[in-house]
């Protein structure tokens, strides 16, 4: 057989067709309703408010990876983030605990229910469509409980600052925010080296596949899109904290999945269990551990869209779930496990979130809306298994 | 005589292999008719053809049948002419009751009700027949094998069977449920049904059978009445040329390096069957030792609760490795004691299939290749691509996914796997299955390399020319227990076969 290192563009972007078409759609998806909007979806204000209503659910579709990598699903994190939301009320506004307390207890109480969760699918075997179902109900009820049927509120201003805060100019206080700018242009000049240098490497083991050119003009449009929409929400009123927070994360979960061997064995775990556990692979402390960092997630998400309210209701999370596990599958993941990136996943929370929003702006009934957004979801799977067929 | 059923040259062929040349069957009207033969011989395809599993038209020769050529298309056709196949799976739903599993497919209705009254009056009347007293209502799952297999026959009854077929009956049977099957075939016989018994027992086959035809390679070898002589069915069961060849190797064989101690395995989910009784043996460093046996001997369960306790429960006994006593509870343990299993099931436990090869050679010792967790991306790829040259492994490149490689080099992925976390004992289990003669001889150089570094290797198998060419010492496994120890030049297929079948200790003649 023939060792072709360098394939041609048209059959690189052929066998890497899933992870570019999602991007593709993205943009897509965001022209057609900037110009069926007349430009209100990029405002700076419309833009600001897309990041904050779409980062917990970004949050927790960064957990949601791992669980459905695994071959597992949660379908509790609503109810969990509604329940530590709620927690978190009843912790500030009746029992007048100190807001950092109160984040580092909330954190602890969604690793704890992760656990309990965690512990009977991975020990036990019990399928995690039946335990976390359960988890959804409970945790419910347990917010209803907590919250005695009210709203609670309002949060201190600290408290507040994790969702609807902003990351201050530090050099003056006119618009535009040159601190966003400046953080803007250092993310992409960031985002230029470290592929620069990956490239490199990868060119020194002779493992790089990807054409100069796809690689040249991926790395010019993310730049751009960095520095442009820097620019834009540095004219409304600079970056929002929860941007700062998402972005760490999205790194740091990026860098685990691809980069440590915690993250390998994860995928291994859903590739074949049975394989990674004859390999040496503690595959049920794995999936141990993947609920109970669902679990924190759901808090931190939970608290984030508490704060955003600036109330705590026993509505709030209802229909997370869904939005999360469907951005997660939009992203590429396998319903069977082993496969699916988290750079998809955010990507696929995002063609979640522009199209909620787009259609918003546009009035849509959310009647249509729903519909639209299950055939969406249906689209992107069926296009994942068309794909697969034609390559396998 | 008159024969009921006759196969005339039947000639099967699936892709790439011939499963069956010219095979001929006679079997007379009333007898019990055995068929014998190794592992792969043929003899369960044999009987899918004839039932209509392998439709008329799928295969080369004539059925006749009741005086009649038959042309069956499938086993519902085969089902109406009275012929009826139990196979080694049984195929009951545990959940039904006795009665609904004898009628599945064949109830007894009034405009599509079920008569309930006359189904369990029938199914009494059935499990009558096979000497059954549990009540028809009592869920299939609920009953042990034995009585699982006594209702298979009354289905077989039910449906007004005329040629029954048996594939392995007794494999999964305790001796005292053996005994009661094979005393219900001579109850059948004497009420005038036919029967077939596909079996390795030659106790057994002595006892109820009237003719012995022994399969070999897809052949007839040879059929023979009573008295049925043992020596004779052993030597056609294994007489074959010893057609593939193995590689040369000067052992140089040291001291113990694993010691494994009156090793004791229960079933997984069926707590009071032993799989494994008793069982002790050693490899030395340097050593090629070899476990053979019939498949559901016992060898893999053996393999896999030893290492990392895999499979079973209330394992007891010891392991040693290089005269320390060691913990091998779970795999890691294992690993680290210096063990590695290479299974014999490459796709389903030793792959992931859909990753590349460079990710399933470092998968067990991914320490090997990272700094504080943090894999190192440049030390993995040498690391693949080292063991891709030694190894051999044909492919474009070590990003290549695992399931587009063939048998052989898959395998050499695994074993580049296993090798990697450099272990001192090597268990492979059934090392060359699926892979072509060429790619063979190159894992036998693989296994002769790795007992020239010094390390033990246990190789299972099922094809005994294998293990008589490789090996320097032979264990010989039977029904969960070691029935015998061969030395290099003790060792011979029909002593093998002999403690095998008989349960002989010294295999002699």
């Amino acid at each position: 057989m023939a060792v072709t290192e360098t394939p041609t563009m048209g059959s690189y972007l052929r066998s890497n067709m899933r992870e570019y078409g999602i991007l593709i759609a993205l943009v897509l998806i965001m022209v057609f309703f900037q110009v069926a909007t007349d430009g209100t979806l990029l405002r700076p204000v419309n833009l600001t408010n897309l990041f904050l209503q779409n980062s917990y659910i970004i949050i927790m579709a960064l957990g949601m990876l791992l669980v459905i990598v695994t071959g597992h699903i949660d379908l509790s994190v609503g109810s969990v983030a509604g329940f530590v939301g709620a927690l978190a009320a009843v912790m500030i506004v009746h029992w007048q605990l100190p807001v950092p307390v109160v984040f580092v207890a909330c954190l602890l109480a969604g690793a704890v229910i992760g656990a309990a969760q965690g512990y009977w699918i991975a020990y036990w075997r019990i399928p995690s469509f039946i335990v976390t179902l359960a988890g959804m109900l409970v945790f419910r009820g347990l917010t209803l409980w907590l919250l005695e049927g009210a709203s609670v509120g309002p949060f201190p201003k600290l408290f507040q600052s994790l969702s609807t805060g902003f990351v201050p100019d530090f050099f003056r206080d006119e618009k535009p925010n040159l601190t966003a700018m400046i953080l803007g242009a250092l993310a992409a000049a960031a985002i230029v080296w470290l592929s620069v240098r990956a490239r490199a490497r990868h060119q020194r083991y002779g493992i790089e596949d990807e054409p100069f050119v796809v690689f040249a003009v991926k790395n010019a449009l993310v730049c751009f899109a960095l520095l442009f929409i820097s620019y834009l929400l540095a004219t409304y009123r600079g970056l929002p904290n929860v941007l700062i927070t998402m972005a760490v994360l999205i790194s740091a979960y990026t860098f685990l999945t691809q980069s440590t061997t915690i993250g390998r064995r994860i995928y291994a775990i859903g590739g074949n269990e049975k394989a990674a556990k004859l390999s040496g692979i503690r595959t049920d402390r794995l999936t141990f551990l993947t609920f109970v960092n669902m679990g924190m997630l759901a808090a931190l998400a939970g608290m984030i869209f508490a704060a955003r309210l600036n109330t705590a209701t026993p509505k709030a999370g209802v229909g997370f779930e869904l939005d999360v596990i469907a951005a997660v599958f939009i992203g590429g993941a396998s319903m069977s496990g082993g496969s699916g990136k988290i750079v998809g996943a955010v990507i696929g929370a995002f063609i979640m979130g522009v199209m909620n929003n787009g259609m918003s702006i546009l009035g849509i009934g959310i009647d249509y809306q729903q519909v639209i957004k299950g055939l969406v979801l249906l689209a992107a799977v069926i296009f994942d298994v068309y794909n697969k067929n034609k390559q396998g | 005589m008159t024969a009921i059923m006759e196969m005339r040259s039947i000639t099967k062929t699936f892709p790439g292999v011939k499963a069956l040349s010219n095979v001929n069957l006679s079997v007379a009207q009333g007898e019990i008719h055995a068929i014998c033969g190794e592992n792969g011989a043929g003899k369960s395809t044999l009987m899918k053809v004839l039932s209509g599993v392998y439709p008329h038209g799928s295969y080369d020769g004539d059925i006749h049948y009741e005086g009649d050529t038959v042309a069956f298309k499938g086993i519902a056709d085969s089902e109406h002419r009275g012929i009826i196949i139990i196979h080694q799976e049984l195929a009951l739903v545990p959940l039904l009751s006795i009665a609904e599993n004898i009628f599945l497919g064949n109830e007894i209705t009034h405009g599509g009700v079920i008569d309930w009254p006359e189904t369990y009056t029938r199914t009494r009347e059935l499990l009558k027949k096979v000497g059954l007293s549990e009540a028809p209502t009592t869920p299939v799952g609920k009953l042990g094998v034995g009585k699982q297999q006594l209702v298979e026959i009354a289905k077989a009854l039910s449906k007004k069977v005329k040629l029954l077929i048996l594939d392995e009956p007794t494999a999964s049977l305790q001796e005292n449920d053996s005994q009661k099957l094979l005393d219900l075939m001579l109850e059948l016989k004497s009420q005038g049904i036919t029967s077939i018994i596909i079996s390795h027992k030659l106790n057994e086959i002595r006892r109820v059978a009237d003719t012995v035809t022994v399969l070999r390679d897809g052949a007839t070898v040879s059929t023979m009445s009573t008295p049925i002589s043992e020596e004779r069915i052993i030597r056609d069961m294994v007489g074959r040329d010893m057609e593939s060849r193995y590689p040369d190797r000067v052992p140089k064989i040291g001291k113990v390096l694993m010691e494994v101690e009156g090793w004791n395995v229960w079933h997984p989910e069926q707590a009071e069957r032993q799989m494994i009784k008793n069982v002790s043996f050693n490899v030395r460093a340097g050593e090629v030792v070899g476990i053979a046996g019939l498949m559901g001997s016992g060898r893999t369960e053996l393999a896999m609760s030893v290492f990392g306790k895999s499979y079973g429960q209330n394992i007891s006994g010891q392991v040693k490795i290089e005269g320390q006593l060691v913990d091998t509870a779970t795999v890691n343990r294992a690993i680290d004691a210096g063990l590695a299993y290479v299974t014999e099931d490459r796709k389903g436990l030793g792959l992931i299939l859909e990753d590349p090869i460079i990710r399933n050679t470092t998968l067990s010792a991914l320490q090997k290749v990272s700094t504080r967790s943090v894999l190192d991306r440049g030390a993995e790829r040498q690391v693949a691509e080292e063991y891709r040259r030694a190894l051999r492994i044909r492919t474009p490149g070590v990003f290549q996914q695992v399931m587009n490689l063939s048998g052989g080099n898959q395998q050499k992925v695994v074993l580049s796997k296993w090798l990697f976390t450099d272990p001192k004992v090597l268990i492979l289990d059934e090392p060359t299955r699926g892979i072509d003669v060429g790619a063979k001889f190159e894992i036998y150089n693989i296994i002769n390399e790795l007992a020239a570094q010094g390390r033990g290797i246990v190789m299972i198998s099922s094809e005994m020319p294998e293990l008589l060419g490789m090996c320097d010492r032979i264990y010989v496994m039977n029904e969960g227990a070691f029935v015998g120890e061969l030395t290099r030049e003790d060792a011979s297929q029909e002593r093998i076969m002999s403690m095998i079948v008989r349960g002989d200790k010294h295999g002699g003649h």
